[in-house]
């Protein structure tokens, strides 16, 4: 979708002033198959580049979701848990697991958009 | 007359439980009241304690029929990767069940059981000679438990040296689920390797995660690994590990790929464990217990738990706390599964070296019969570099788009009469198939399931892809709705 960010690790990231709303791509969802629960962080967690803060369960697997930046945990959806099927809508409207607080911005310029990630998907 | 349907028709059975069986107006077992009997410990009598009220045949019919609907190696082709479900030779059983084996009480006294230190012991140097590491604890009771112990043993060892900031370990994104929960158990945090698209660590993704090295107390790694592939830069990747002061632990799951030929001390490897069960051919997957003895350099062992075996003169006595003060003390009950000892020891003295070479060696190339076969037919997404080890991965890349996923191939193979290749793992690799014939299996049961695996390939290629949907069609029980047992699950028998 346009203006959104994505990861390596297949978050999809939409930026709103300082926060990053955090959820997971399409390609994740499909890879996980439906999802049957989702662990969320706490508010105030504190969070690197890279380490986990929320844990998503499908049938096949347990997957972490990687922060796509340093910062702080300030809001965690609560609804997810009760609507698994929520992580299909857009990060922007109910698919975000977590909203992050960025410390470092120059951090946003290391994701992709969309074109590069579609490349980076067709690759794997 | 009414009655209870209690069969499918012919030999498919239908079980109820024991409760749904019983009749209170005839118990299995008629005693009488007992009489005059005083409460010796002041409690109050017991009332009934509600056990369904079944006569032995009945019981024994009710187990017998439910065992029926499992699936063992005994019965077939059973191609799990990274399982190594191997033939449990009758040998082993028969040296198991010798009463100076069996009958034996783990609190008797050493000098009265000396042939069953005696066992222990040349089972350990059995291990020490088969890894180059000669520490040895043969009590872990399964492969986790056997990480355990190496992890606990690695931070005993930090612990004891001071290094206090040493805490991270560093795991490829390829291993066992496993290594990531047992480092965190112990207290570690897992920084993770991710391994290129050649389904290897590279020296250079090591580096990366190492940093400055401060802070990183080893790392896990399976070698072979679980996309089937040998580490080929892990001796550099050890050297370098090793020059920061970590410590190598290795999975030692995929062991059956390098047993005779390859030493893991030789490649870096500080400790490790064994799967006995897997390796060694001792029963798991139903049959079990497990047993995951650990083995470690001699820098190690004196941290290793305890009991270990050790020859005193003419005799072999059990090494406690007292003998080794630094050890981080005990982790199991007695000495460990000691009937999976006589099992092992059993399989390697009856192979010898030459035969446990051997083993490898078939492992190796039954894996790549198969791989040989299906590459054309499967994706297989590292078959261009060159042979694999004990285990082939294939994918469902050229099925997929044709709405044939992983599952329903596995799922397919349940209708035709073989257990399922282990599925969707690794998780580097999407729709993964890891298919791990081992040695003992023969050509024709590796054709079987080749000529089966072409079938569902060509099957989907020509659209006739209904079927996959709705099998397994002639199993006890249709296909399960996975994702509603996750998200409603029902925990108890009657609401």
């Amino acid at each position: 979708m346009a203006g959104l960010k994505y990861t390596n690790d297949h978050e999809c990231v939409k930026v709103e002033g300082d926060v990053a709303w955090v959820g997971i791509t399409r390609y994740a969802q499909e890879a996980l198959g439906d999802l049957v629960y989702v662990e969320l962080p706490a508010i105030g967690k504190k969070v690197k580049k890279g380490e986990y803060f929320a844990v998503v369960e499908s049938v096949k697997t347990a997957a972490e979701v990687y922060s796509p930046v340093d910062g702080e945990v300030v809001e965690a959806n609560d609804n997810m848990p009760n609507d698994l099927e929520s992580i299909k809508s857009p990060v922007g409207e109910k698919g975000w697991i977590a909203k992050i607080k960025i410390s470092d911005p120059a951090q946003l310029a290391n994701l992709m958009d969309e074109a590069a990630y579609k490349k980076y998907i067709e690759s794997l | 007359m009414k009655y209870v349907k209690q069969d499918k028709g012919g030999l498919m059975y239908e079980e109820n439980l024991l409760w749904e069986k019983q009749r209170s107006d005839h118990p299995g077992v008629d005693l009488p009241a007992p009489k005059n009997l005083k409460s010796r410990t002041g409690q109050k009598e017991r009332g009934d304690i509600g056990l369904p009220q079944v006569s032995e045949p009945q019981v024994l019919r009710h187990f017998v029929r439910m065992s029926t609907w499992n699936y063992s190696i005994d019965h077939g082709f059973f191609p799990l990767g990274s399982c190594t479900m191997k033939h449990n030779p009758r040998l082993n059983e028969k040296m198991a069940r010798l009463p100076g084996f069996a009958h034996i009480h783990p609190k008797q006294p050493d000098e009265t059981v000396q042939g069953a230190l005696r066992l222990m012991y040349e089972l350990q140097n059995w291990l020490a000679e088969l890894t180059n590491l000669p520490g040895v604890c043969l009590s872990p009771a399964a492969g986790a438990h056997g990480e355990l112990a190496g992890l606990l043993t690695i931070r005993r060892a930090h612990e004891l040296k001071g290094n206090k900031e040493k805490k991270v370990l560093l795991i490829p994104d390829s291993a066992h689920g496993t290594n990531p929960a047992t480092a965190t158990m112990c207290g570690f945090t897992v920084r993770n390797i991710p391994t290129k698209n050649t389904g290897r660590l590279t020296l250079e993704a090591f580096k990366e995660a190492l940093g400055d090295g401060k802070d990183v107390a080893g790392m896990m790694v399976t070698n072979p690994n679980t996309c089937g592939l040998f580490e080929t830069e892990i001796v550099e990747i050890a050297d370098l590990l090793h020059r920061h002061g970590g410590y190598f632990y290795c999975d030692g799951a995929n062991f059956n790929a390098l047993v005779g030929k390859v030493r893991p001390g030789d490649f870096g490897v500080d400790i490790m464990h064994i799967n006995l069960h897997k390796t060694f051919s001792t029963p798991h997957g139903g049959g079990g217990p497990g047993s995951g003895p650990i083995c470690c350099t001699s820098e190690l062992a004196k941290y290793m738990p305890v009991p270990t075996v050790v020859k005193k003169g003419d005799g072999y006595k059990l090494e406690t706390k007292k003998d080794r003060p630094e050890t981080l003390g005990r982790l199991k009950g007695f000495q460990g599964q000691f009937g999976m000892h006589v099992r092992a020891l059993a399989y390697m003295m009856s192979h010898g070296a030459d035969g446990l070479k051997q083993v490898s060696e078939d492992a190796v190339l039954n894996a790549n019969y198969i791989l040989a076969q299906l590459k054309n037919d499967f994706h297989a997404p590292f078959a261009e570099q060159g042979p694999c080890m004990h285990e082939a991965l294939l994918t469902d890349k050229k099925q997929k788009d044709a709405g044939v996923s992983t599952l329903d191939m596995a799922t397919a193979l349940c209708e035709r009469g073989i257990h399922p290749m282990t599925v969707y793992f690794p998780l580097v690799v999407p729709g993964a198939m890891l298919i791990e014939p081992t040695e003992t299996e023969s050509k024709d049961s590796m054709d079987y399931f080749i000529g089966v695996m072409k079938d569902f390939a060509q099957d989907v290629a020509a659209g006739d892809t209904r079927k996959f949907h709705d099998y397994p069609l002639s199993t006890p029980r249709r296909r399960l709705d996975e994702v509603k047992a996750a998200r409603e699950p029902k925990l108890r028998w009657k609401a």
